[in-house]
């Protein structure tokens, strides 16, 4: 491993933005700063609890067979919760396929992400209603799509800005840097957010960069700013700074989120192949919850009365997301044909109108 | 050596350590190939006795490791690159297509570029979106590319070794769906030349024609047909490009019908190209147009679905009852 590699992994640098430390005390920062009532802290908390509750009970769900495949958030709480809470209902969200916590925080209901994943549809939900786009599996290819967004507000001169999620492996793809130059270039109203959380399935992030990601921004001519992942408070503070700063007409912004996947890749991933457990062991002391939970109890913010309903609330949450999972119905046979195209396509139609004689064949007894 | 049982991973995986050994020059190359083995576990083990020089993880960029691979080809290298699924092959589209067709023609014959693009493709395996495509069509209609692909673990074994030795570009498509599956693999045995179809199983009344992974599913139909009386034959392309007509074309001149199969969309897809030369070389043997059953004009479908998209036994023998109603 060489110094740039280690680097790109660790929160050494002195850039790194902590607004509260491991073990859930207040850390002042000379630019980032934030002041929430003990109201949005317990609100953060929920937001956190209630994205691992679900997320964790997908897991279950997928093993037992009611998903193809499921994709686990656990860890990176703190860097979505954060993140999305920043953003204002009007600001206008392009996720990778990971982001269930800034799911949450746009209100899309957990049982809509958990459909696609169980193949029911690719995703299917209305970008417009939640301004939250569609996950997107291809890696790379929707940063360009944040980035034309963002140009068609500034355009707009609308009062708004862009986020746009990306992973550590995902900053390898050239699309990825096609989109931080034309955000540059059109001093686009975007921030780009990437989740290092360490690894790309196996891949570390020694052998994705050389360089911290966040250094990058600046060889495409915009700030860019490493911060604690695993740190609500920072993320939130750093989020909304940089979105003002879009809002701003200033252009855009990159905020590289340290953190850490803590589940496998996903669900069909065994990291036991090729990492060790002390670097989950290492990074588990270093958990967004836990992290969010001693701050509040140590102001007596929170009591245990009040974890306890949070606690409650997260169980009636996975009992719906289960019980929904488990009724939800399949397409109609010929789903795959209804959306191909916005307007009539003869061979869709002739394709249709055959499969449909075809299935019919079999109820007359074929 | 006599014959061993191996799965088509397997297979492929004894195959690459083969041509490793055999060859210094050969690289393996792609995302997760190296501790992981890929997520199919077929590089497994190969880092660890080649080590991270000729067994490498790249970064995160299908453009980047194809044009890597031919620069590496440019070089004197034979590079195997890895695609993790067929859905992620398009941001490389670029470097295969303008790049690495083209490369040989362009230099008018002095450049070689013997690089292979080895990817698991088509569907049946209930996975999300982008893991289940048929690109066959794709690169078949581009002119300087080779594309194959087998059908059972032995075609896996040879026709890798055979891509590798290849001074073309070849696009080497793995069946994932039959991976698992096990066949006998002599690595002794003289293979078929690579662009020579196989007769899978001899029949008189109708050939079925199939590639990679519907060739199970072919035969399969052929022994459900032998209840209504029907002897299928089943012949197995294992080469898109260039296809072996000459086969196809002895085997329909016996049946005198032709139904082709496979996952990729019917609309533009191989078995229109088969219909049409097929047509017109045995137009008067032909007992019926030729049929095809394969996928629909849609994106591939979420996975609850894809059972209804993609080609069944059901479907074959309902298109072989068509074939003979004419
Ligand atoms: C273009 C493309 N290539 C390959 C893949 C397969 N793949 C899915 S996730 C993944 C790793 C992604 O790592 P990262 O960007 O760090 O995101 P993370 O999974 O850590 O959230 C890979 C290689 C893909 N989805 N898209
Ligand atoms: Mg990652």
């Amino acid at each position: 491993m060489t110094a740039n590699g280690t680097a790109a992994r660790e929160g050494t640098e002195p850039a790194l933005v902590r607004l509260l430390s491991p073990e859930g005390t207040r850390v002042p920062h000379d630019e980032y700063s934030i002041d929430l009532t003990p109201e949005q802290l317990r609100g953060l908390y929920r937001d956190m609890v209630l994205t691992r509750r679900f997320d964790g009970e997908a897991v279950s769900l997928q093993r037992q067979g009611e998903m193809g495949l499921w994709v686990s958030a656990l860890g990176q709480e703190a860097a979505q919760i954060g993140s999305g809470r920043a953003a204002r209902d009007t600001d206008y969200i392009f996720p990778s396929y990971r982001e269930h916590g800034v799911a949450w925080c746009r209100g899309v209901d957990p049982l809509t992400l958990m459909g696609m994943f169980r193949g029911v549809n690719h995703g299917g939900w209305d970008p417009n209603t939640n301004n939250f786009h569609l996950y997107t599996i291809v890696i790379g290819p929707v940063t360009l799509h944040a980035t034309g967004y963002a140009m068609g507000v500034a355009k707009d001169g609308a009062d708004m800005a862009v986020l746009s999620y990306f992973g550590d492996g995902g900053s390898s793809q050239g699309d990825v840097s096609e989109a931080l130059n034309f955000a540059a270039v059109n001093n686009a109203p975007i921030v780009f957010i990437c989740q290092n959380n360490g690894w790309a399935i196996s891949t570390p992030i020694e052998k994705q960069t050389r360089v911290p990601i966040y250094q990058r921004a600046a060889g495409f001519g915009f700030p860019g700013v490493r911060v604690d992942g695993n740190d609500v408070l920072a993320m939130m503070a750093v989020t909304r700074a940089a979105l003002e700063h879009a809002r701003g007409g200033n252009g855009p912004f990159l905020i590289e989120a340290l953190t850490y996947r803590m589940a496998p890749h996903a669900t069909s991933d065994d990291p036991t192949r090729y990492r060790f457990a002390e670097e989950e062991a290492e990074w588990r002391l270093k958990d967004p919850i836990a992290r969010l939970r001693a701050y509040l109890v140590n102001e007596a913010w929170a009591d245990d009365a009040y974890l306890a309903a949070i606690e409650a609330e997260a169980d009636a949450l996975a009992k719906r997301v289960r019980d929904g999972l488990r009724s939800m119905p399949d397409p109609e046979p010929t789903a795959f044909f209804d959306h191909v195209y916005a307007e009539q396509h003869p061979l869709v139609d002739e394709e249709r109108a055959e499969f449909t004689r075809y299935l019919a064949g079999f109820e007359e007894g074929h | 050596m006599a014959a061993r049982t191996l799965t088509m991973v397997k297979a492929l995986n004894e195959s690459l350590r083969k041509a490793m050994e055999d060859d210094p020059k050969v690289l393996v190359m792609g995302e997760d190939v190296g501790r992981l083995g890929g997520v199919f576990r077929v590089t497994d083990g190969l880092q660890k006795d080649f080590g991270e020089d000729r067994v490498t993880d790249t970064p995160l960029a299908e453009s980047g490791i194809v044009g890597t691979a031919i620069g590496l080809a440019l070089r004197g290298y034979r590079p195997v690159a890895e695609i993790q699924f067929d859905g992620f092959v398009f941001p490389a589209a670029n470097q295969i297509i303008t790049q690495l067709a083209k490369m040989h023609a362009r230099s008018l014959g002095k450049v070689r570029l013997p690089v292979v693009v080895r990817m698991p493709y088509g569907g049946g395996i209930g996975a999300i979106e982008h893991h289940s495509e048929s690109p066959e069509a794709y690169f078949a209609h581009t002119a300087g590319l080779r594309v194959v692909t087998p059908s059972n673990a032995a075609d896996a074994y040879w026709m890798l070794q055979q891509s590798i030795r290849s001074a073309d570009p070849v696009i080497f498509l793995e069946p994932k769906r039959r991976y698992w599956e096990r066949a006998d693999v002599d690595v002794d045995e003289m293979p078929l030349p690579l662009h020579q179809a196989r007769v899978a199983r001899a029949g008189t009344d109708l050939t079925l024609l199939a590639y990679g992974p519907m060739v199970r599913l072919c035969l399969d139909a052929a022994e459900a047909a032998r209840e209504d009386g029907r002897d299928l034959e089943v012949v197995d392309l294992r080469s898109i490009s260039p296809i072996d007509f000459d086969t196809i074309q002895a085997s329909v001149r016996k049946t005198r019908r032709l139904v082709v199969v496979h996952e990729a969309p019917v609309f533009l897809g191989p078995g229109s190209e088969i219909a049409a030369r097929i047509t017109e070389r045995c137009f008067y043997h032909l007992e019926s147009p030729v049929l095809r059953v394969g996928g629909y004009h849609s994106p591939y479908p979420s996975s609850r679905l894809e059972e209804e998209y993609l080609p069944t036994i059901d479907r074959v023998l309902d298109t072989v009852d068509r074939a003979f109603a004419f």
